[in-house]
């Protein structure tokens, strides 16, 4: 402890000498130097930005590499009995999980959004609740979510372990994120669009529909892509609510697994690694496959 | 006749006031020129009159405004604006088409007949005199027109709602000498039809196209009278002062 506090002293000292010598190095050199700290820099960023490329392409690759050698039709069996390895109920959970946790939160998070950008005056008490409740509830570990949406939807209001516990919990914890990337979105559309429209006789409902929401919505897809990520990837809420029974779900009050789960589930087994790895190969596809959707649907709303 | 008369305007945004009693009347088909230096109170007074400045936060208006006889404050926001048009400093065309961008307004207020939305796209860019340059593009997007086009086509979007006032705020103070051009002499073909109240930076463009000029300074109105008369006998030295360029 001594030692690093004196460490940091010295440091200190030495870039405050180092700052009082450079005001009486002649101006060459000192132009030198600022040069040779741009090259630095320039440098840096570029490793910096190699590194980031290069962990993403480590991991693509290595699940790709573990995971498509054991693609086998094994994995995707319609007909599966408990404890099976195909992930083919798990593909079906997931995207429904998804379509029901966007139609929930996607109106409310939007809605919400404009209210609080389109109705309510900047800084009143109100917008600050809203807005730092949303804030609050983005900080929280989805663990919590699962534990709350356990307590509340599965055990309180007698939804048992199903995909409608699963995805209401969901959708909470996907408020903030539509709530935000909304409001960004919203505030990002000229103010000059917005006179326009009242400077003809449009009233403000007129106004938010056609003229703002259809120009914010690259902004709101952009948050529903980040959702739909989230929603995919997340495990730990899904246990306690959705619960982790493999088969394909006949109704919405019926248990079921998603490909994250599934996942845990095969990987927890020990002796299916492989087939761990190659649903890795899946999941990976389906994220972005799902995001390729939500990008055409963006580009349709966006025509002009 | 009296279209709009102001009475003892005062408005404030916040502690500060804008404008400070200005009382005049606008007469129909005329065109009046507000001018004066930056910030001196000339748009604070244009949007008090189609009501923007309520859109503005902490701003309070008292005094009387009348439209015809009625106080603004008496009619409904959105009719209101439909009978007051306005056309901004900025040319702001909506990102979608020509077209959609005229029949907005005409669809606000309830149009919907294809056959009629058709006629009156048509005649708001003849009006604009944009038409011929845009008739076989309409379906394109409004923002791949050049700036004065584009402030055409915002004057059309505002006369498709078939206004009875025309307000515009430095309209031309975007545009070249060439598009600055058609959108005066626009303005003096509009005149005939309606009544339109121009502010501008421009002395020569106010005294080019105006009937009234009213100058302004530092909130108050110094001085209000027929633009040859303002212009070449000022009853007032700082309006002089003004016109002839020794500050503002």
């Amino acid at each position: 402890m001594l030692r690093l506090t004196l460490y940091l002293v010295i440091g200190i000292a030495l870039f405050l000498a180092l700052k009082h010598v450079y005001t009486y190095l002649p101006e060459a050199v000192l132009r030198k130097m600022v040069r040779i700290w741009d090259k630095i820099f320039l440098s840096l960023t570029w490793v910096f930005a190699g590194v980031t490329v290069l962990a993403l392409g480590f991991i693509i690759f290595h699940i790709l590499s573990n995971g498509i050698p054991h693609l086998s039709p094994r994995l995707f069996a319609v007909n599966v009995t408990l404890g099976d390895v195909s992930m083919f109920p798990a593909i079906i959970s997931t995207v429904l999980m998804v379509i029901i946790v966007l139609a929930i939160s996607v109106p409310l998070g939007m809605f919400t959004a404009v209210f609080l950008v389109e109705y309510m005056r900047t800084g009143s008490w109100f917008v600050t609740l809203i807005r730092s409740a949303a804030e609050i509830l983005a900080g929280i570990p989805s663990i919590v979510y699962g534990l709350f949406g356990m307590m509340f939807f599965r055990v309180f209001l007698g939804m048992g372990f199903s995909i409608l516990s699963g995805s209401l919990t969901m959708s909470i914890m996907m408020l903030p994120l539509i709530i935000r990337t909304t409001e960004e979105a919203l505030k990002s559309v000229p103010d000059t669009y917005r006179e326009g429209s009242f400077a003809l006789g449009a009233g403000k409902l007129r106004t938010v529909f056609r003229i703002i929401l259809p120009n914010a919505m690259p902004g709101i897809f952009a948050g529903v892509i980040l959702a739909i990520g989230r929603v995919v990837g997340e495990s730990a809420a899904l246990i306690f609510t959705a619960g982790t029974i493999l088969q394909i779900p006949s109704s919405l009050f019926d248990s079921a697994r998603t490909l994250t789960v599934h996942m845990w589930r095969l990987s927890s087994y020990g002796q299916y690694v492989n087939e761990t790895y190659a649903t890795a190969v899946v999941l990976l596809l389906v994220v972005l496959s799902l995001n390729a959707v939500s990008g055409v649907i963006a580009r349709k709303f966006t025509k002009t | 006749m009296i279209k709009f008369d102001m009475e003892n305007i005062d408005v404030f945004y916040g502690n500060e006031q804008a404008l400070k009693s200005v009382s005049f009347s606008v007469e129909t088909n005329e065109i009046t020129a507000l001018i004066g230096p930056s910030g001196c109170g000339k748009s604070t007074l244009l949007k008090s009159l189609n009501r923007m400045n309520d859109l503005v936060e902490n701003c309070r208006i008292t005094g009387k405004i009348t439209l015809d006889g009625e106080s603004i404050y008496g009619l409904d926001v959105n009719h209101l604006r439909k009978r007051v048009g306005m056309v901004f400093q900025k040319p702001n065309p909506f990102p979608m088409s020509i077209f959609d961008n005229i029949a907005f307004g005409p669809r606000t207020h309830g149009i919907k007949s294809k056959r009629r939305l058709n006629d009156i796209v048509e005649k708001a860019l003849r009006d604009a005199a944009l038409w011929s340059e845009v008739s076989d593009r309409l379906g394109k997007s409004a923002l791949g027109l050049s700036g004065g086009q584009q402030q055409r086509l915002c004057i059309a979007r505002a006369l498709a709602v078939e206004p009875e006032v025309l307000l515009m705020d430095e309209p031309t103070s975007a545009l070249d000498p060439i598009s600055t051009g058609k959108v005066e002499e626009l303005a003096m073909e509009l005149s005939k039809d309606y009544t339109i109240i121009i502010v501008t930076h421009n002395m020569q463009q106010a005294a080019r196209i105006s009937n009234k000029t009213a100058f302004f300074l530092l909130g108050e109105m110094v001085e209000h009278g027929t633009t040859e008369q303002v212009f070449s006998n000022p009853k007032n030295e700082k309006t002089e002062a003004y016109i002839t360029g020794r500050f503002g």
